[in-house]
């Protein structure tokens, strides 16, 4: 099965020619993100008030990562279970213009209609598989939320990371 | 009465933390590359191989086979005649786990309050320690962490006793089916039957113990262990739930009298990344 490389500025043009099931590596900045962050992030939305982060075309990879060791970018950095998100995620679509979004396991019905509604994909990454993951990793900062620890909102550089698209921009899902 | 200092303990406790982090148990690899040969699904077999991949690179580079390096969960027999001097058992883990977690750099996945603040405890602890009494002088710490995603997707039923067998079978195989890909499956399905509510669960746990491969000394529960196995693996759920042949890697039973009107259930998942380590001092 064929590979096909993509950005990370994820623009429409590019995401909708994406399909469930497509293998992709995955090369730029992208965003990190888990429960405690994303809820922050929506009762910033409620009160009117900007984002730490510009989401617009980007990517949140819902990760904690484990500590970097010395000389390290970061830990190790496998995928976090995506459903605790679907409470949040289709308001980060829907308002803030996230296009793409990295974890493991299906995604709620909510999650699917905001997708497909404004354009958004979907991506898993392999789930324990994250010592391999974390060598796609090449830079990482935390750039919001420092008190969350491991659920601090991080920008990371990768290069190459392998994904497969889970949930198209179309609704459909790889997950029966 | 032998005595073991508490600080023995804390520093083998700390040992452990850090290779049950870093090195999958051996049957547990076995079993990971042999479903890898066996998958029917071109992206299943993928996905077990970088798991397969994944365990090399982390045991070689020292590194966590996953980020989430889980809640300590131990499992101690201590000796009828073993006494422990200086801090308590349970502050001698939490102590070894503090250590453990620092030096191996690995995730500090605690929070002190579940509900309301739930601010992170800093040192991945306080671990859940489970003892149990047995003859002799020796002290057996075994150190399970388990993963969050996985224990998210654990359920637990009271059945009635008229519910039987089947009732037992198709609740498990109901609840890994319908966990999906959550728990990173291929899982290890530990299941406890019998106990109070509690202790059902706990055995569900300590059954994920067990090797893989190894079957129930009896044969009635040996034939559930297999029938929920197979009809795990014919749901098509695969790894990570994106399709495939191998959902769950073993079906563990474990049992405990019960109450003459309960015929309690508890299903404890394990993901992939099956940790574990153990000592004996």
């Amino acid at each position: 099965m064929s590979v096909r490389k993509i950005s990370a500025v994820l623009t429409q043009d590019v995401l909708r020619t994406l399909h469930a099931g497509d293998r992709v590596e995955l090369s730029g900045d992208i965003y990190t993100a888990r429960d405690a962050a994303h809820k922050r992030f929506c009762d910033l939305l409620d009160a009117g008030k900007p984002l730490p982060v510009e989401l617009r075309n980007s990517i949140i990879y819902f990760v904690g990562p484990s500590p970097a060791k010395p000389g390290d970018p970061i830990g190790s950095a496998g995928p976090t279970t995506s459903y605790r998100m679907d409470p949040y995620s289709p308001r980060l679509i829907g308002e803030c213009g996230l296009t793409g979004m990295i974890g493991k396991g299906p995604r709620g019905q909510n999650v699917i209609d905001a997708m497909t509604r404004a354009g958004a994909v979907y991506f898993a990454a392999v789930g324990g598989a994250a010592a391999l993951i974390s060598r796609s990793v090449t830079a990482a900062e935390v750039v919001a939320y420092p008190d969350l620890g491991p659920e601090a909102v991080r920008r990371l550089t990768v290069q190459d990371m392998p994904l497969i698209v889970a949930v198209d921009s179309a609704g459909v899902s790889l997950y029966t | 009465m032998r005595e073991i200092q508490s600080s023995v303990i804390s520093a083998a406790v700390r040992d452990l933390c850090l290779k049950a982090a870093f090195d999958l148990p051996e049957d547990v690899m076995e079993r990971l590359k042999y479903c890898a040969a066996e998958e029917e699904s071109e992206i299943g077999a993928s996905i077990l191989r970088q798991c397969v991949d994944n365990a090399h690179i982390a045991a070689n580079e020292e590194r966590p086979i996953c980020q989430d390096t889980g809640f300590a969960v131990f499992f101690i027999e201590q000796g009828q005649d073993c006494r422990i001097t200086g801090e308590t058992l349970f502050e001698a883990c939490n102590a070894g786990v503090r250590a453990g977690y620092t030096d191996g750099y690995l995730r500090k996945s605690i929070v002190r309050d579940p509900l309301f603040d739930r601010k992170n405890t800093g040192d991945n602890t306080p671990a859940v320690v489970h003892v149990k009494e047995v003859p002799g002088s020796n002290l057996r710490i075994v150190l399970a962490p388990k993963g969050g995603g996985s224990e998210n997707m654990s359920r637990t039923a009271m059945l009635k006793p008229a519910d039987g067998p089947q009732g037992v079978v198709d609740f498990v195989v109901d609840t890994v089916v319908c966990a999906g890909g959550n728990p990173c499956p291929p899982t290890i399905v530990g299941v406890g039957i019998g106990g109070t509510l509690e202790k059902c669960c706990e055995i569900a746990k300590h059954s994920l113990l067990r090797p893989l491969g190894s079957v129930h000394e009896d044969p009635r529960y040996a034939d559930l262990e297999k029938e929920i196995l197979e009809r795990v693996n014919a749901s098509g759920v695969g790894p990570q739930g994106l399709g495939g042949s191998t959902t769950a890697l073993a079906v563990h039973i474990e049992t405990h009298p019960c109450h003459i009107a309960q015929l309690p259930v508890a299903v404890n998942l394990n993901c992939h990344a099956a940790r574990h380590s153990e000592v004996v001092l």
